[in-house]
């Protein structure tokens, strides 16, 4: 009985986000709808240009779920999208590339994990230490940009410009030509990511011991769960995520730089956050830090759209909402404990 | 005896850790200059250089190190108490650094003022200004931390994206240069000794009398160990916790104005940038648990210089800026792997069975 009212507690906080997200967009849409908002492909372009996002924000629900906390992947990013871009120049192809950024991607996560599942070190400063590691590894690479163009590898060049055209929800734009929607590979595979992330956390084994370790340690570690391999195993699996998200975000940027994806464990966070994942742990669902991630795309797209708003706006009016979600979570939290 | 008693006075104090990272870091210099066939104690050399706008001032290595890890230094007195009281970290100051720095320059300068060399109000209302929004950060920092009971990343999490965003907006999306030389006191020189260095000496002899002469430092401890427990023996763990984020909020605040007098300018793009990194990295690295209770100021102020003195040798042995973290993020993960656990209960064992094995043989 207890159990349910606290599910359904947290299912209010997924319903009270996809409610603001669906709030958001519908008021984007009246207020610039004669500017296009309105089309499908304006919705599209959110899922494209936070496709890596969406990969990132998975994994960091993963393991904030068990308490942990990840702040190398923005760095890792950068680093894989370098990788790629230095690699192909050099004449690897595009697959054994995508094939190395996700080997160094479950090295890289295996070590951190090692460091906070075995070694009990805290995960702020073992990730911490990765993100040093991964932004200056990045520099050590190449510290110029290096594009990606058709020229330097045509198989990835093709695979980042692939449209996936969708058969509704076109418009006929002034020109009197009729555009067709479309998305872009790495949109699928962040939904493959979303679908596939879910599905494990809520049967398999692994993933229910995710939220076991995360509620509490000491007693997942009493029901004879493996706590130090699961904190590892959550951590690895977060940076090849990561890689796979870096993998996405290089497809949309098509170069490699040292200030790449600067910030991006933090949008990460606050997605999940809003989403309503705990960082304490043990509270949490994918599909939230999904909506987070569309409502911090709407939020860009909108000052976007306006064209007149001070570049700063989409993160004051981020912080905003990341505020009143955690107040909101917070009298949640409060709520339920007195009814205990 | 005296020399045991001392050794075991350090090992306790948990001054051991960084005292030693600080040490090691200064014999790589000594090591470095011998094999480059420069004097080994180049490192420690202080001379008079002769400059046009200061006259004679201090120069040389370590008091670059003094110098530019005073910022660093500075947040890591707020971030000890933050850390001690809530067993969370403030990830935000660096970004409180940039938006103290911004609103004093927008008061100097007046708003929408790209560049001047008169200032629009007196000095010291800007100064101050700048140091209040700190202290208003902190505020609201502490509120969400100690009232609504959030944890303390998520909470400074809103401040660490909006912080530097309203600096923008403050200096409507523009590097505000304020080109005085009464600004540029901060970040310049008082006689021959760097402002700065005096300005974080000053904030460390407030800060230690504060909490030797007062209460506050074992109310933050006992607080940190068990709130509970605090509150039933009669403290206000709420107030206490709060009171600390306003601390390092102020601290914030005065980092930034000297972040900013350096460069006479309100960069808020880059001003603090991962400073919040470096002051959390000198509270680890000075011993203390990031996990709350018992803390050592001294120990997070040598972290702190240790961290800048790691960056000036790299920089003084051909590294560059951007690739600097590399080493960086070894150095550090070599440093909490000695500390953690695991590792310590190993080396015990490994030495009790040496003692053990030595004395079977006798």
């Amino acid at each position: 009985m207890k159990k349910r009212s606290s599910l359904n507690g947290h299912t209010i906080l997924l319903f009270i986000t996809i409610g603001l997200f669906i709030v958001l967009y519908a008021g984007g849409c009246i207020a610039y709808g004669s500017k296009g908002f309105t089309h499908l492909q304006t919705f599209l372009n959110i899922l494209i240009t936070n496709a890596g996002l969406i990969c990132v924000a998975c994994g960091l629900t993963v393991v904030m779920l068990t308490a942990g906390i990840d702040i190398s992947v923005g760095a890792l990013i950068a680093m894989d999208c370098m990788m790629l871009a230095v690699g192909m120049r050099s004449g690897i192809g595009a697959v054994p590339m995508m094939l190395l950024v996700l080997l160094v991607g479950i090295a890289f996560g295996a070590f951190q994990g090692f460091m906070i599942g075995y070694l009990g070190i805290q995960p702020f400063i073992v990730t911490m230490a990765g993100m040093f590691f991964c932004r200056g590894m990045t520099a050590v690479i190449c510290t110029d940009q290096v594009s990606i163009t058709k020229e330097i590898n045509e198989t990835f060049y093709n695979l980042a410009n692939m449209k996936i055209n969708i058969p509704f929800g076109g418009y006929t734009n002034k020109k009197g030509m009729y555009m067709v929607p479309y998305i872009r590979v790495t949109v699928v595979v962040a939904l493959l990511v979303l679908v596939i992330v879910y599905l494990m956390l809520r049967y398999t084994k692994f993933g229910r011991s995710l939220y076991a370790v995360g509620g509490n340690a000491q007693s997942a570690a009493m029901m004879g769960l493996n706590v130090k391999s699961i904190r590892m195993r959550a951590h690895m699996l977060c940076s090849v995520l990561a890689s796979i998200g870096g993998i996405c975000y290089c497809l949309n940027t098509m170069a490699g730089s040292v200030s790449q994806a600067l910030g991006l464990e933090m949008d990460a966070i606050s997605s999940a956050v809003i989403g309503g994942t705990l960082l304490t742990g043990g509270v949490g669902n994918v599909f939230g830090s999904f909506f987070g991630v569309l409502i911090n795309g709407t939020i860009s797209s909108i000052v976007k759209t306006n064209g007149k708003l001070a570049s700063s706006w989409p993160n004051i009016l981020t912080a905003i909402l990341l505020f009143v979600f955690i107040v909101i979570q917070s009298i949640f939290a409060a709520v339920r404990n007195r009814r205990k | 005896m005296t020399k045991k008693s001392f050794w075991g006075r350090l090992t306790e104090s948990g001054l051991l850790l960084p005292i030693v990272s600080l040490l090691l870091v200064m014999a790589v210099n000594i090591v470095f200059d011998i094999v480059s066939g420069n004097n080994p104690f180049n490192f420690f050399m202080i001379t008079l250089q002769h400059t046009t706008s200061n006259g004679n001032v201090l120069y040389g290595r370590i008091i670059d190190v003094l110098n530019r890890g005073s910022e660093a230094a500075i947040l890591a007195i707020g971030m000890t108490l933050v850390v001690s009281s809530s067993a969370g970290t403030d990830i935000s100051v660096g970004s409180v650094m940039s938006l103290c720095a911004s609103f004093c320059c927008m008061l100097l300068a007046g708003y929408g003022v790209s560049s001047t060399s008169t200032l629009a109000v007196p000095l010291i209302v800007g100064v101050l200004g700048g140091i209040l929004m700190g202290a208003l950060c902190g505020t609201f920092n502490g509120t969400l931390v100690a009232y609504f009971g959030i944890q303390p990343m998520v909470a400074t999490l809103i401040l660490y994206s909006a912080a530097r965003a309203i600096g923008l907006l403050l200096c409507n999306d523009l590097i505000v240069y304020v080109r005085n030389g009464s600004f540029a006191f901060f970040g310049s020189f008082l006689g021959p000794i760097p402002t700065p260095i005096i300005i974080t000496v000053i904030c460390i002899v407030i800060m230690t009398l504060l909490l030797r002469k007062s209460a506050l430092g074992m109310y933050i401890q006992s607080v940190g160990i068990n709130p509970r427990a605090s509150r039933i023996s009669g403290l206000n763990s709420k107030r206490i916790i709060f009171i600390t984020y306003i601390i390092c909020g102020l601290f914030a605040g005065i980092a930034g104005i000297v972040a900013s007098s350096r460069i006479t300018s309100a960069d808020s793009n880059n001003i603090g940038l991962y400073l919040e990194m470096d002051a959390i990295l000198a509270v680890a690295l000075g011993g203390n648990s990031l996990g709350g209770g018992r803390f050592n100021l001294a120990g997070s102020i040598i972290g702190a210089y240790t961290i800048q003195a790691i960056t000036t040798t790299l920089y003084a042995l051909g590294v560059s800026t951007t690739q600097a973290p590399v080493f960086k993020a070894v150095i550090v993960i070599l440093i909490v792997a000695m500390q953690s656990e695991p590792v310590k209960a190993y080396m015990k064992k490994r030495r009790l069975a040496k003692a053990a094995r030595e004395g079977g043989a006798v």
